[in-house]
């Protein structure tokens, strides 16, 4: 148990994921401790959604490894919640919010074994802390962008994991769902669980995380906040592109 | 049992058990996959045959499944190719598959019932000569026998994989985190798909299954907000297109199964143009309502600018409203009717004003904008 206490929360090594012959996350090595919130950064195509995905198994991989708390990944069940970008629901399926947050619990309950009385508690537990309590019943499809968003998180929520895994949860939602986000990130991060975020607003990234990995098909940087985002690790990772971005972040800051 | 009511029960059996696993289909924008197994299942159906000589044959169910899904095997694995468009993929394999079938059937099976009319069109109107006999009692239809099996093998399905299916369908990517590989869910509901096809295509033939698996869900969908309700309906719709088909069939005397595919769009097209919310005729009245909303709060916030005002007298005359609001004279009197009804405004001479209660809707509104 102290061994594990000790080991990273998620471990990549060698991580490597092509499509076809080119290869968009080249030899990745990454180690997140316990309890961070880490934010991954990097331009369009650098491959954060993928090393998120391939860390998780939802894509094949050409070579690495990925480790969860020491053990490896086939042999830890339940240690990753995960929300992701929001297109990749069927939003039009005919379901409710309760319905939909439900299913983070399915994990636990195995094959054929329907939700009971309790799923369900855990359910509108998790819908009140994504401040969304009225729309348990709301049919999915009539939901706004950033109530999708809420619903995904509180899925996630239910699912009680260890770390817990974002893929752009920021894009393009309304303030008071950012807000929701950022308090339940908060409260996550209070309660001892890892979570790593996919994250695309450079301006956002020292009041959200306290750790981040500049990405651009290769890791570029990790580590602290203060120590790794630092202009020069921002300019190797996107280029000349990032002058604007500090320009803009001067004129607003 | 007389024929007819034989037929009819067969009918019905055949379309409910076709609705539950399309309703899956429908929801998982697979709807099209329908048509390629129901296709592809020919061969399976006819190499089964060859082996064993019987066309009652259990294994015919088995093979023609086999071949089913052997067809969606072949189109994921051609569009995960990306060397063909993805609807191209469907449009390769299954006439393909079911060209070989025909083949099978024309050089080597041409003296047995095993011809093609009857595996596109099906024959409902010969299905009650075809008796499951068991030592020499008369249990009825085989057809009806066969259909009700599968209907119950789809129904057992369902209930136990309920949570899974609805999981996989709704967001694949989560499945598979938690443990549940979404191949293995698709691949299980191409099966059903196909043993259902197979069951249906002797009923009804292999063309109009796919209006059964894809009309009634598809009318389903438009009334219903969650998934078992959505399933019960789709039920429902294929029994009653079932029902109707056939009445129509003697009636005017034409292909049973013809007109029940033609009663399965229509009931799709009624509920299309009549369903409580989404149906035409609900979206139409939804929007002049909304299109009227606005129209009072135009009315009232024009109002409310100039009443109390040196120009009230032009402004607020009811005679000249529809000018200053660019109205027709009609629309502007149907939306003055309704804003009194609703005592939003009241007449004040030639005047039109608008009362406390319009007032607060203006300013409501305008604050809002």
């Amino acid at each position: 148990m102290v061994e594990e206490a000790r080991a990273w929360a998620l471990e990549v090594e060698d991580l490597t994921v092509a499509y076809g012959d080119r290869p968009v996350l080249w030899d990745i090595d990454l180690q997140v401790p316990s309890g961070v919130k880490l934010g991954i950064v990097g331009p369009n195509g650098a491959g954060k959604s993928t090393l998120v995905k391939a860390a998780m198994g939802l894509i094949p991989t050409v070579a690495g490894e990925v480790r969860l708390f020491g053990r490896p990944r086939a042999a830890a069940h339940g240690v990753i919640a995960y929300v992701p970008q929001r297109a990749t629901l069927a939003w039009d399926f005919p379901t409710d919010v309760l319905d939909v947050v439900t299913m983070g619990t399915y994990g636990r309950l195995g094959w054929v074994r329907r939700a009971g009385p309790s799923e369900r508690r855990q359910a509108e537990e998790a819908i009140a802390q994504v401040g969304m309590s009225g729309f348990a019943r709301r049919p999915i499809a009539e939901l706004s962008g950033g109530q999708q968003q809420r619903v995904l998180l509180a899925r996630a929520l239910v699912q009680d994991a260890p770390i817990n895994i974002l893929d752009e949860p920021f894009q393009g939602v309304d303030a008071p769902t950012e807000r929701a986000i950022a308090e339940v990130l908060d409260a996550l991060a209070r309660a001892g669980k890892t979570i790593i975020v996919v994250h695309h607003d450079l301006q956002t990234v020292p009041e959200y995380f306290d750790s981040v990995l500049l990405l651009n098909v290769r890791v570029i940087a990790a580590g602290p906040v203060a120590e790794v985002f630092t202009e020069d690790n921002l300019r190797l990772t996107f280029g000349g592109r990032v002058g604007v971005l500090a320009a803009r972040a001067a004129v607003e800051g | 049992m007389s024929p007819g009511l034989e037929i009819v029960l067969i009918a019905v059996t055949t379309a409910v058990a076709a609705a539950l696993p399309g309703s899956y289909l429908v929801l998982r924008r697979s709807a099209m996959v329908s048509d390629a197994i129901s296709h592809a299942i020919l061969p399976g159906i006819v190499l089964a045959f060859f082996l064993t000589r019987d066309l009652n044959s259990p294994f015919l169910l088995v093979a023609a499944a086999a071949s089913g899904v052997l067809a969606v095997v072949l189109i994921e694995a051609l569009r995960r190719s990306h060397l063909v468009p993805e609807d191209a993929a469907i449009g390769l394999v299954f006439p393909a598959l079911f060209s070989i079938g025909v083949i099978l059937i024309s050089r080597y099976a041409a003296n047995v019932h095993l011809d093609t009319d009857s595996v596109l069109l099906g024959e409902l109107a010969f299905a009650p000569f075809d008796r499951l006999l068991v030592r020499g009692h008369d249990l009825g239809p085989r057809a009806l026998w066969t259909m009700g099996v599968i209907l119950a093998l789809n129904l057992a399905a369902i209930a136990v994989a309920w949570k899974e299916l609805k999981l996989a369908t709704v967001d694949p990517s989560l499945a598979a985190l938690l443990g549940f590989p979404p191949a293995a869910l698709h691949y299980g509901l191409m099966a059903m798909v196909s043993i259902t096809a197979v069951g249906a295509f002797d009923a009804v033939g292999s063309i109009l299954v796919v209006a059964l698996m894809i009309a009634p869900p598809a009318t389903a969908y438009l009334l219903a907000d969650r998934l078992a309700p959505m399933l019960w309906l789709a039920a429902a719709a294929a029994a009653l297109s079932a029902v109707l088909g056939f009445a129509a069939a003697i009636l005017a005397d034409v292909s049973i199964a013809g007109a029940m595919a033609v009663a399965s769009c229509a009931v799709f097209g009624a509920a299309f143009a009549f369903a409580p919310r989404r149906g035409l005729v609900a979206q139409a009245r939804q929007r002049s309502a909304q299109r009227l909303e606005l129209a009072l709060r135009m009315l009232l916030v024009h109002l409310l600018h100039h009443q109390e005002t040196e120009i009230e007298r032009e402004e607020c005359r009811l005679a000249g409203l529809h000018r200053h609001l660019r109205w027709s004279e009609a629309r502007t009197r149907q939306v003055i009717r309704e804003a009194e009804e609703r005592r939003l405004v009241a007449r004040s001479g030639e005047l039109v004003l608008a009362t406390g209660d319009g007032r607060r809707l203006a300013e409501a509104a305008v604050t809002e904008g």
